[in-house]
């Protein structure tokens, strides 16, 4: 087979995987939250309840597909598909195993950083668009929330890149043969985990979307498909946030007995599972909370890791 | 009155500080839920646990001697909180009482139990049945035929008829458990 063709099939490969990815990670999560609160996730629909997602489908596409007449209509349609494709670019840099990636970027962790600043445009645009005070309100904080969380994002992956040596995420994976970067770097670990958690507002930073507060927040006035790539956009974020942890800071796809891409796809589980976990146990902070920890004690945290990190660096090499 | 520790504490102006430390505690005791059983009844594969005294479907039971303890006399209709009770009083030909029809309207019931504490004979008793559910609201009106069971229901020795002091086919005055035999008071002489 000619390269062109098995790169085509890759790309397709890597699409299809990501999505189905997305669409299960709806069973996932309710299955877990349940296990997590002692009782049962859905298990009626199919064989341990795996149709649900198929009858959530069902159900998202079945629904009337309404703008409502006080919205700004382009840009209320256009909101929603921005996550998406903002997403689904990001997961082209990523290196599911030697050979497996979509394309082999020199900058593809800035492409990424890139990607999750265009995320920002969809919540505020959507917000804006719905032109109701619930949706506003839960705009303005989500983009707040996002906009301060990727500036300790970017930092925090600074010191890994030192440590590699190149954007390039292939590489960054290949300069953990002999030493996960978790162990170095892990303050940038927690800093960027916490940072990716509030990327894709997932509890504990849920603010602006959660049910209890602003009614939905900027999704309020969505229903249909338009909500589901929301919702999937969401869960895409998780997955994309897990591969990117696996790829940055615990090898990638290394390990010893298993394929290499099986060792990723565990070790992103494990990572989404995690994303579970914080959903399913920790309190929501309230607004301000979360707005000076971010700026108060993860930014100082970020900063410092880059200068120790680069002293170190600098003294190791004279 | 506060706690001896939170004046300490303001005396010293320290601050009680959440660390993440706890955030963890939490994250942990959520994740060992994952090896507890879970607290789910999977109805209707599995039932939950009903008392004997729970309050449900209502139904209407006979004497230990077959006969309908029922005797229309209206006091759980009146008793009813929502009017669901509706009966007519008729009698035997031996003079004993019993309703004509009963009907119990069950869109209407709210399971109070307030008939049953009502009724004089323990006609009307609730049972531990809840599944009752009907697809037309004209079939939750239940009739005496639906109501009436072949039983005592739960109280298996009581007969009214033996405790009261009714004179009734088979009983004279005088003749009921711890009843005794009336005075003729002409007979009672200085």
């Amino acid at each position: 087979m000619s390269p062109f063709v098995v790169q085509l099939v890759i790309v397709f490969g890597i699409l299809v995987v990501v999505l189905t990815i997305g669409g299960m990670l709806i069973w996932l999560e309710r299955r877990l939250l349940g296990l997590w609160q002692d009782r049962y996730g859905p298990n009626r629909v199919g064989p341990f309840g795996l149709l649900q997602v198929l009858a959530d489908m069902i159900k998202v596409f079945a629904k009337e597909d309404w703008v409502p007449p006080f919205a700004d209509k382009a840009v209320f349609i256009i909101a929603p598909a921005v996550i998406v494709v903002v997403v689904l670019m990001s997961y082209t840099v990523i290196p599911f195993a030697p050979g497996i990636a979509v394309v082999d970027l020199n900058i593809g962790l800035l492409f990424f950083l890139a990607m999750s600043s265009l995320g920002v445009y969809s919540v505020a645009l959507a917000g804006w668009a719905s032109s109701s005070k619930y949706s506003l309100l839960g705009g303005l904080r989500a983009s707040a929330q996002m906009l301060s969380y990727e500036v300790f994002m970017g930092l925090s992956l600074m010191g890994v890149v030192m440590l590699a040596g190149s954007f390039n995420l292939r590489e960054i994976v290949e300069a953990q043969r002999t030493m996960w970067f978790v162990i170095p770097q892990f303050i940038g670990f927690a800093v960027f985990f916490i940072a990716g958690i509030a990327e894709t507002h997932r509890l504990p930073f849920d603010l602006p979307e959660a049910e209890s507060e602003l009614v939905a927040g900027y999704h309020s006035e969505y229903s249909g498909m338009k909500f589901g790539m929301f919702f999937v956009g969401e869960y895409l974020g998780i997955a994309l946030i897990s591969a990117l942890t696996v790829a940055l800071f615990f090898g990638g796809w290394m390990g010893p007995v298993l394929p290499p891409l099986a060792w990723f796809l565990v070790k992103t589980f494990l990572f989404i599972c995690f994303f579970i976990l914080l959903r399913a146990a920790l309190p929501r902070p309230r607004y301000d909370q979360l707005m000076t920890f971010g700026w108060k004690v993860m930014l100082p945290l970020s900063l410092a890791n880059l200068l120790i990190t680069g002293a170190i660096i600098l003294s190791r090499k004279s | 009155m506060l706690p001896l520790n939170h004046h300490l504490d303001a005396l010293l102006q320290r601050k009680k500080r959440e660390s993440m430390f706890s955030l963890l505690k939490t994250l942990w005791a959520v994740f060992i839920t994952m090896f507890r059983k879970r607290a789910t009844i999977l109805y209707p594969e599995e039932r939950p646990y009903i008392p004997p005294r729970w309050r449900g479907r209502i139904i209407l039971s006979r004497d230990p001697d077959g006969q309908e303890r029922c005797v229309a006399c209206y006091l759980c209709a009146v008793a009813c909180p929502v009017d669901c009770i509706a009966l007519q009083a008729a009698a035997d030909e031996h003079g004993r009482r019993y309703p004509e029809f009963f009907r119990i309207n069950f869109s209407r019931c709210i399971f109070c139990g307030y008939c049953e504490e009502a009724c004089p004979t323990y006609a009307i008793q609730l049972t531990t049945d809840f599944e009752m559910s009907e697809y037309r609201r004209t079939n939750l009106v239940y009739e005496k035929e639906d109501l009436l069971i072949s039983g005592p229901g739960k109280y298996h020795d009581y007969n009214f008829y033996r405790v009261a002091g009714i004179s009734i086919k088979g009983k004279d005055k005088g003749e009921a458990e711890n009843e005794e035999k009336p005075i003729d008071v002409k007979s009672l002489m200085p």
